[in-house]
């Protein structure tokens, strides 16, 4: 066996195993990234969907890519552009009278709406941006150990409780009426217009399995709010050329800092000996050497199959197969042969983001069939159109429609699979109602249920964050408790994906704070801290 | 396999053993306790009678409702490997060993008996159920794991005239049976395995016969066994035998880990003198390796077991244990005055150093009630070597004739 001739194997090439390489590498480590599939990007690509048509194939909007990273890897100069952002949300209306929230999180109503009620959103958006402003260091910083924790971990708790003492006394006390309370019982106390009520309850459970009256679906709000785009708190943006830009961008910085990317190369088992990982073996056999090894694929996967629950604790083992992970969204690609025909909307109108729900309570009633198992008869939708502020996403003149649809339970009952093509039939249904005709433009489409999902990115239930957004799941108990430090019992072996605090979405979060820990234990050890910067 | 309830079944929350019947024709003073959902007797005629049948003759015990659990499979052994803190790679099919589990901080479970009957099939043995836990731990290994104790019945034949029991009873070349060694006899009560295991400390057997032969395994013993001064005993009288043997008890010289409410409670098994059992260097990973190696490796360890001999008669339970009569430094978790060493014997759980390197001045604090009135009395305590009692017999192959 020679001697190893990388410092560290990250495995998976999503955009968080693309980010972790990539600040390992700008930190002297010689680095090779191990990706299944044959292109890296994970759930953040873009693909073609015609010829001619390129969509983002899975996420598609910009909410929280973490400005450190931006900043760290100089992701602009590798190319990270945006076609659109601050963008408006819409809330599509079948009687023709949608109301735009423009500007982050709703900044600005635009429609018809009452005077009492711009200024009752106008109060209650900028206490919910404060609050969540105040969660956001937590939302991204390494979560603090709560028993033998170091002066970091005291720094961090400490930084959130003066962060809510700052808040004043009335504002404390109301924060801490509301952080465990449903978006629901929020919108119910303040705001009576459904299409309002209805996007911003959209936005607090997209992505989980929480309707808007299950407990703590305001949590996942400020997680969201938490986010910003391009400088601005809880803003959305199009990356230039889609969700894929971001991780072609990433990719540019990993290779520019000496990453080694091989696609096509599955992880089959990581390598322990002596209780430390010290490589990996391939799905073909072969079997790479290195003294760190980085998962950024599922945290449950990577230890359960790749690791092998004979070399973890019961309790953890436990508790990795207790993590609930079950998506709910369902992704419609479309390619058209020329404008979707919105009701009531202006070629401006679809440079934002669109969502129909037509009330808080149709997006609960839609909650109640993937609590049991079935596909919603009635989908709400969030639905962007890149091609409308980045042209060259689609011929010209003609467009790509991106479409986020819930609810679309992973486990569904016995008798539901089937619904699959009729849970796409309702989607194209519910579209049709506010774009008329737009069925006629389809030239190809791509539909993806959470099976699908998972099918086709070993993403364990097709789920938005690798695991469930809940307060039993989140911050120190995320992935679970005991890995929530990134490291894990083995040396050696650390988790830098979505699965790991904060969650996920586009950010790179878990691979910045990952990185940071690794180097950090790194320091004091000669195992690999001295390899790279000596030879390069 | 499991028993219907009977429809009255809260009426009397206690299940009987297999060998209720007989117990239950013995008994003079109704003197019984519930063991893990059983009906079993503290005392059947006389405390001392039964324990000096332990040490002078031959003693009977039901041990039926010790949970027992069935492991199975081309895993097992990698399986039991990773579950408990012994080497299984080094027990032999035909082999018993005393063991310990604990959870991902290291610390104790329960301790218990793994019994290897070959290759790929084992029994665990214990005092808490862990049927959950057992389970979890199987995922990833290719191994059955089930309850059983309900489907065997189990007899404990303990003491010096108990090897002459089972030659009389038909036991054939039972003599050649050595500690922790398993076989299976045929007998006149059918098919019975024998393991030469105990509570003790003494020479002595279990056995272990399905349900149904239980009445005719407690016959064959009880006939060949009324030369020998057989005498059916309760749990009163073994528990002052495993004291002088030095052997601890969950629940009462440690609290097992899943039922400790107080994080401090919970101990490692280098606080409870298992240390000895634990396998660091073994191949494969176990639950709980982590943290010990971790523990052990910065001397970690806040507490220990120690056994006592204590000035005077009076025995010493639940008294608390001072360093140079001041500082509090432990408490007693067993205590009796031994008839067969003659000595005020005790187990104690201490706070290191005291019990480890501190071991001279020790006291202990007795509160003993006369006639309604505690007279409190501070008596010297001198840390000695566990067992208390171990005697010859107990391990000579073939076992002497007594
Ligand atoms: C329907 C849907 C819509 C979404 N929309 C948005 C959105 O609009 N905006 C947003 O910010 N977020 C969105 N998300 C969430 C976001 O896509 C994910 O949270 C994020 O992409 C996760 O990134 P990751 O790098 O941690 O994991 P992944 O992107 O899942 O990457 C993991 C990579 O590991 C690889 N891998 C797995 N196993 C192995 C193995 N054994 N060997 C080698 N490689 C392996 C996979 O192939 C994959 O490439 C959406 C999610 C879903 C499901």
């Amino acid at each position: 066996m020679p001697t190893p001739s990388f410092d560290a194997i990250v495995v998976g090439g999503g955009h968080n195993g693309l980010a972790a390489a990539a600040l390992l590498g700008k930190a002297g480590r010689r680095v090779l990234l191990l990706e299944a599939a044959d292109a890296v990007g994970g759930a953040a690509r873009t693909v073609d969907l015609a010829p001619g048509f390129r969509v983002p194939e899975i996420a598609h909007l910009a909410n929280r890519l973490h400005p450190e990273v931006v900043r760290r890897l100089d992701l602009k100069r590798h190319g990270l552009a945006f076609a659109a952002t601050n963008l408006a949300t819409t809330s599509l209306s079948v009687d023709g009278r949608p109301l735009t929230l423009a500007g982050a999180f709703g900044e600005r109503l635009e429609g018809d709406i009452a005077e009492a009620e711009r200024v009752a959103w106008a109060a209650l958006r900028g206490k919910l941006l404060r609050f969540s402003g105040v969660l956001a260091p937590f939302l991204s910083q390494v979560p603090p150990r709560l028993k033998n924790g170091g002066i970091a971990d005291m720094m961090t708790l400490g930084k959130l409780g003066l962060g809510i003492r700052r808040l004043g006394r009335d504002d404390m006390r109301e924060f801490l009426r509301m952080v465990l309370m449903n978006i629901a019982d929020v919108l119910d106390e303040e705001i009576t217009d459904d299409r309002l009520r209805a996007a911003v309850a959209f936005d607090a459970v997209l992505g989980t399995s929480l309707g808007p009256r299950s407990p703590n679906s305001l949590m996942t709000l400020f997680y969201r709010l938490a986010g910003q785009a391009n400088g601005v708190q809880a803003a959305t943006a199009l990356p230039r050329g889609g969700m894929g830009a971001v991780v072609a961008a990433l990719a540019s910085a990993a290779t520019a800092s000496g990453v080694v990317i091989r696609t096509g190369a599955g992880v089959a088992s990581i390598l322990v000996e002596d209780d430390r990982a010290t490589g990996v073996v391939l799905a073909s056999g072969e079997e790479i050497r290195a003294p760190l090894v980085a998962s950024a694929m599922n945290p449950a996967t990577t230890l359960l199959s790749l690791v092998g629950a004979r070399h973890l604790d019961t309790g953890l083992v436990r508790r990795l197969t207790h993590v609930r992970s079950k998506g709910t969204v369902a992704k419609l690609n479309l390619a058209l042969d020329g404008p979707p025909p919105f009701t009531g909307l202006g070629a401006e109108g679809l440079t934002g983001r669109l969502v129909t729900a037509p009330s808080l309570q149709a997006i609960e009633t839609a909650f109640d069939a993937a609590k049991y198992g079935r596909y919603s008869d009635e989908p709400a939708l969030e639905i962007t159109v890149p091609s409308a502020t980045d042209p060259a996403l689609a011929p010209a003149g003609q467009h790509v429609v991106s479409i986020n649809a819930i609810y679309a339970p992973f486990r569904l009952k016995p008798d539901s699979e089937a619904g699959r093509e009729a849970f796409e039939a309702r989607i194209l249904a519910v579209l049709e109602r506010h774009a008329p005709g737009i069925g006629s433009r389809i030239v190809a489409k791509d539909f993806l249920t959470p099976a699908d999902i998972e099918r086709r990115h070993r993403i364990p239930g097709g789920h938005w964050h690798h695991g469930e957004l809940s307060i039993d799941q989140m911050f120190m108990l995320r992935p679970v408790l005991g890995l929530a430090q990134y490291a894990t019992p083995l040396a050696g072996l650390y988790l830098c994906g979505a699965g790991s605090h904060p969650g996920g979405g586009v950010s790179g979060a878990p691979a910045l704070n990952a990185v940071s820990r690794i180097l950090a234990d790194g320091k004091g050890s000669s195992l690999f801290a001295a390899g790279g910067k000596s030879r390069r | 396999m499991r028993r219907a309830l009977p429809r009255e079944h809260f009426e009397k929350p206690l299940w009987h053993t297999p060998f209720h019947p007989r117990i239950a024709a013995l008994m003079t003073h109704e003197q019984w306790y519930g063991w893990g959902g059983y009906l079993s007797p503290q005392v059947i005629r006389d405390e001392e009678m039964e324990y000096f049948a332990i040490r002078n003759a031959a003693s009977l015990f039901d041990v039926s409702p010790m949970v027992k659990y069935r492991i199975a499979g081309p895993d097992a052994e990698a399986y039991c490997d990773r579950l408990t803190v012994r080497d299984v790679s080094k027990l032999k099919p035909g082999r018993v060993h005393y063991t310990a589990w604990c959870d991902d901080e290291g610390k104790v479970l329960d301790d218990g008996t793994l019994f290897r009957f070959s290759p790929t099939e084992f029994r665990l043995c214990c005092q808490e159920r862990h049927l959950p836990w057992l389970l979890d731990s199987a995922i990833g290994y290719d191994v059955e794991i089930a309850e059983v104790t309900e489907d065997i019945a189990a007899l404990s034949l303990q003491g010096p005239t108990s090897y002459a029991v089972l030659r009389d009873a038909g036991f054939a070349g039972i003599e050649t049976l050595k500690p922790f060694d398993i076989r299976a006899f045929e007998t006149a009560a059918g098919p019975v395995t024998v393991s030469r295991t105990g509570f003790t400390g003494d020479l002595g057997y279990e056995l272990f016969v399905p349900p149904d032969q239980a009445l005719a395994l407690w016959d064959l013993l009880w006939t060949a066994g009324q030369l020998h001064r057989i005498v059916a005993i309760g749990f009163a009288a073994l528990d002052l035998a495993r004291l002088e043997a030095g052997f601890i008890m969950a629940g009462s010289d440690f609290v097992p880990a899943e039922h400790a409410i107080r994080a401090d409670r919970r101990r490692s098994p280098y606080e409870i003198g298992l240390g000895w059992l634990v396998a660091l260097d073994k191949p494969r990973h176990f639950n709980g390796k982590r943290a010990l190696a971790a523990e052990k490796a910065k001397n970690a360890f806040r507490h220990c077991l120690v056994a006592l001999d204590i000035d005077g008669n009076v025995p010493a339970e639940h008294a608390l244990v001072y360093h140079r009569g001041k500082r509090e430094v432990g408490h007693i978790t067993a205590a009796a005055w031994s008839p067969t060493v003659k000595r005020n014997i005790a187990l104690a759980s201490m706070t290191r150093p005291y019990g480890d390197t501190v071991v001279n001045d020790l006291w202990v604090e007795i509160y003993a009630l006369r006639e309604l009135v505690y007279s409190k009395s501070l008596v010297r305590a001198r840390i000695v070597e566990r067992p208390f009692f171990n005697p010859k017999r107990r391990s000579a192959t073939p076992p002497g004739v007594f």
